[in-house]
Formats: structure tokens, sequence, C-alpha cells
């Protein structure tokens, strides 16, 4: 039988304000434990939670950024249940009134198709504490810093049908809440967290089969393994005549498999209703509309800029934009470098990609910056150097030797562009290969490319290729 | 409607409560009760009226995005069972 996957996730967003969404304490990363929550974190007898605005205003941008509907009246639930790192026996969300509802993002796939997948709510709550299960005499240790993090939960529609689809579009939303920066996107410390609910079915039939949901899963590349984990599981299941359980699974990354949650045995029942302790939040349209007036420039319309301001192929334009880091970088390149969108285009996703990954850098964190990069495009931009020994000043760059003008000049990289000294150098290659040269006239042109490798051997790389090739192609024609 | 031993235990499961086994049919017969209360609101026609989120006819006061909280770790901890290396510590969960 044909089987078909039916995927929907559930984006846990930390949204990157400084205090926590109903108390003043801080939301920084890392401090010691316990030492950034407050009473109200705490869950203590007599607080009371106070709003953040500014929460509001960053859902409410998300929501205006996929063309959702934002609620102008939302209102905070309680889902209850009982864990050591939820102090107060509830979790404050919202559940019958979301803020934001309805919108959609566009993914792409391969061969430059598109897809639209629906977003069904995206609604705020708080995070919760952490819980360390190390030895701690056999206790488990409870550190409450995250707790009361402000969270947007991004639930989509069940419209992806491969793990691909669903990692598209979950670096989609990844790069759009940094583009909004209400998010720092950072997977390792959690501020960017993934559920996915996974289901297949017969192809052509439309009823969905039941799903299992897979829990936490913290990087794209996890989030792909963990789907076609459990795509194939619950095939195998059903082709063996067993049928899938609806439950909560973990994916075990170090042996690529998942596996049921024991605890969720009995179904959870969260008794939402809603917080007596929090009125119902009331946007007017004015504000809407100015969060909608004050939206940066997103993905696809700097995309689209990108092709038709810096002339890029689409593919080059989606690869510069996927992260607004990565645009604003390059687009500083290409100032500097007095306009060479393309080079610059080249160098940025070639090497200078190439060494961040190889350094495991961010592009945030570049040794090089936009300005010495874009120097360095400018002298192959005005022929001071030619392409291929820019590669050696890069390196030199790279290395914190100076700046292209000082290497160029300290190295005596500076390009032959004087075409009486390269038709002296033209000469000689011909005359000391005279059989290849013959060779070259009764027909075997791919020898074309031995004596560009000749004169740039004597040159050292430093005679201008265009120059080369022109000269060469007229002393053989004659 | 009336609710039996079951609907009682899992109700008092899911809000942790310890309850005695000779006080169930009590409690039945108690959020029983209720729920015929709560029938008899059902019989009025709400159509047309929108579900009340508070009682309080307001709107939610916003505060600024501000740290004002400072570092009080251990005067809560001062009242806590137990803890150790800044942490609270808890009988053993493991999910």
């Amino acid at each position: 039988m044909e089987w078909e996957a039916v995927i929907g996730l559930e984006i846990h967003s930390q949204l990157k304000t400084k205090s926590k969404i109903f108390s003043g304490a801080s939301t920084a990363y890392g401090a010691e434990p316990n030492t950034q929550a407050c009473v109200v974190d705490l869950g203590l007898p007599g607080v009371l939670p106070v709003l953040n605005g500014e929460v509001v205003r960053m859902a409410t941008k998300f929501g205006v950024a996929i063309g959702a509907t934002v609620a102008q009246r939302s209102i905070f639930a309680r889902k209850n249940y009982f864990y050591p790192d939820l102090p107060k026996g509830y979790q404050i969300s919202q559940y019958a009134l979301p803020i934001v509802t309805h919108g959609h993002v566009e993914i792409e796939l391969e061969e430059g198709a598109t897809k639209t997948i629906g977003v069904t709510r995206a609604h705020l709550e708080e995070d919760a504490g952490k819980s360390l299960h190390e030895d701690f005499h056999g206790m488990t240790g409870i550190d409450l810093n995250r707790a009361g993090t402000p969270l947007l939960e991004i639930v989509s529609e069940p419209d992806m049908r491969s793990a691909k689809e669903a990692v598209a579009y979950m670096k989609k939303i990844h790069s759009l809440v940094q583009y909004l920066e209400i998010c720092d996107g950072n997977m390792q410390e959690g501020s960017f967290r993934c559920d996915a609910n996974v289901s297949v079915r017969p192809i052509g039939q439309s009823e969905l089969g039941t799903r299992t949901e897979l829990k936490n899963i913290n990087s794209f590349r996890f989030v792909e393994r963990a789907i076609n984990y459990e795509i194939e599981r619950q095939i195998d299941v059903l082709e063996g005549g067993g049928q899938i359980v609806q439950e909560t699974r973990l994916y075990d990354a170090d042996n690529n498999e998942t596996r049921p949650l024991r605890s969720k045995e009995e179904a959870m029942d969260y008794r939402y209703f809603p917080d007596p302790d929090l009125l119902p939040v009331e946007l007017d349209a004015a504000f809407i509309e100015d969060v909608r007036q004050q939206l940066p420039e997103l993905p696809e319309a700097k995309k689209a800029r990108f092709v038709e301001q810096y002339g890029l192929s689409v593919y080059d334009a989606g690869v510069l934009t996927a992260s607004r880091d990565m645009a604003d970088y390059y687009e500083a390149v290409v100032v500097a470098s007095s306009g060479e969108a393309k080079l610059a285009a080249n160098w940025v996703m070639g090497d200078l990609t190439g060494a961040l990954n190889k350094e495991g850098l961010d592009i945030t964190a570049s040794p090089m910056t936009a300005e010495q990069l874009g120097l360095m495009i400018e002298r192959i931009g005005d022929n001071t150097i030619s392409g291929k020994i820019a590669k050696k000043v890069f390196e030199a760059m790279w290395a914190g030797e100076g700046d292209a003008d000082l290497i160029i000049e300290s190295k005596g990289l500076k390009q032959v562009t004087d075409t009486g000294a390269i038709e002296h150098v033209i000469d000689d290659v011909l005359a000391n290969n005279a059989s290849q040269v013959e060779q070259y006239r009764a027909g075997k042109e791919k020898l074309f490319g031995f004596f560009v490798g000749q004169v740039m051997k004597i040159t050292q790389g430093k005679a201008n290729p265009a120059q080369v090739n022109d000269i060469l192609k007229k002393k053989l024609q004659s | 409607m009336s609710l039996s031993r079951e609907d009682v235990e899992k109700i008092a499961h899911l809000a942790r409560l310890a309850i005695r086994e000779e006080d169930i049919p009590k409690y039945a017969q108690d959020l029983s009760n209720i729920l015929d209360l709560v029938e008899q609101l059902k019989a009025v026609d709400s159509d047309g009226v929108e579900p009340m989120a508070h009682p309080l006819e307001s709107s939610q006061r916003l505060r600024s995005d501000e740290v004002t909280e400072t570092d009080e770790r251990s005067r809560f901890q001062s009242v806590a069972p137990k803890t150790e290396a800044g942490l609270y510590l808890v009988p053993k969960v493991i999910e």
C-alpha cells in the first residue's frame, strides 16, 4: 500500500523581552539557578500576574507578518497539571481566544515550487522551569529561572506531507521570528523548540490516521530524522496489522528512534478555565495598524528586492536572505565594494560561509567585517587583483594579516594589466611549446587551458585573466 | 446528572487530593448537586451572549518591559524544605 504522512508542528518561540511575561524578573539566559525567579514566578500566595506590554506587541507583530487575524480581545486561561517545575500547579496560557489566529506562510520546496502552510493559531503563555535529573541524593533539582519566560506557541495546520516540508516550515518560522526581532532563535539554549504531530494514512484517504506527538526536538536535523523515523515506524505497525496508539513519544538522537513517554498513559485532562487573575486583553485597531506600519522588510520582500536591485538569481537571493544577519552583512559588503553585487554574493556565500562553517561561527561572529571583505572585492572589481589571487588575499585577511590593500602591497599581489608585459610572457610560452601550438592549430582546442596555465605559472597568477585570454586567442589564431 | 465513584476518584487524582474511601459517596452526591445546578442554568437561552471571561467589566492593564525584581533567592530558599547548589530539591520525577 502507498502511504502518505500528515504532519503538523507546534513551535515554542521564547519572546526576546527583558523581563518575564507576568513579572519584573529578568529573562537573561545562563544566570545562577533561581536568582531570576521572583514571588510571582514561584507562585507564592497572594501575588498577582501583570502582563508585559512588549509581549503583546511582539505577538501582534508576528500575527500581522503572517497575514493572520490579531484578536482585539483575547483571554488568558489556566492549564492545570502538576509537575515540580510548574510551581503554581497551572500554566497561564491562552485557550478559547488566542491572540493570533488563521495565518499562513509560504515554504519553498525543491525545484522552486512553493506551498502554503496554514498557521491555525499562535498564543501567549509562560514557560516552565527546568528539572535537573542528575543525582541529588535521589532527588530532582529545580531551577525556576525560566519559569515565566514569555512564549509564543505557534501551531500549524496539518499541512505538511514529509519531513522535508516540516523542516522547511520550521526554518521559515525560525527566520521570520528573527527578522521580526521577537525571538533570538537560539536552539541550543532552547529559545526555539518544536513538537511534531505525525500520522500516516493510505494515499487517497481523506480522514486522518491516529497521530503521535514527538516532543522537544531541538535541531532542524533531528526534526527531519525524528519525523522520518516515526513515519517508518507507523507504517511498519500498520502493515503488520497493528494499530497506532495516540501517545507522546520522545526522540532519542543517540539511537535515532522514538519511544513512548510513560507518564502519558492516562490521557491528560488540563481542565482549562479563564484565569481570574487576568482581565481580557483588548487591543484597538489603531495599535494593530501601527504595528503593521512598523514591520521591518520581511524575507519574501527582501528576496524579491535582492533579485531586482542586485541582479541575483532567485536561489542566491534566497540563501542571502535566509537570515536577517546574513542579509545585512551582504548589503554592507555591497556598499563597501562600491556596488560589486554579484561578486559580493559569490564571496559571501562561498569563501566567507565556508570559512565560518569551518570554525563553527555564526555570521554575527565573523572575524572579517563586511567592510573589510567589501574593500577586497572592490580590488577585484577595479582589476587590482584577479579573483584567483583574491583567494590568497582572503586567506591572509582571515588569518588576521591586515586589510586587503596592505596584503596586496606587502605580498606584491597586484595584477599585471600591462598589455605589453603580458604579450611578452605569452610570446615566450608559445615559443617554448611549439609542438602544443601545432596541435592546437590542428584542432586540439582544449590545449587553450594549458597555455593559460603556463602564462599564469610564470606570472604567479598575477596576469589579468581576461587580457591573457584575449591576447592568447589572437596570437594562436594568427 | 450523577457522578460515579470513578469520576470522583479521577477528579481527586487530577487535583492531587487524597480522599477517604468512605467519603466518596458524599463527594459524588455534592458534586452531582453542583452539576444539577449548572443544568438548571443551561435552561436559559443564552444564544448570542458572549461568554464572560471575567466578572469585572474592564481590560488588562499592561506593564512596561523592565526588570524590576532583584535576586532574593536566599530568602525564598530559607523556607524551602530542601535546597542544594541553588536548586530546590523535590522527590525524584523522571519523565
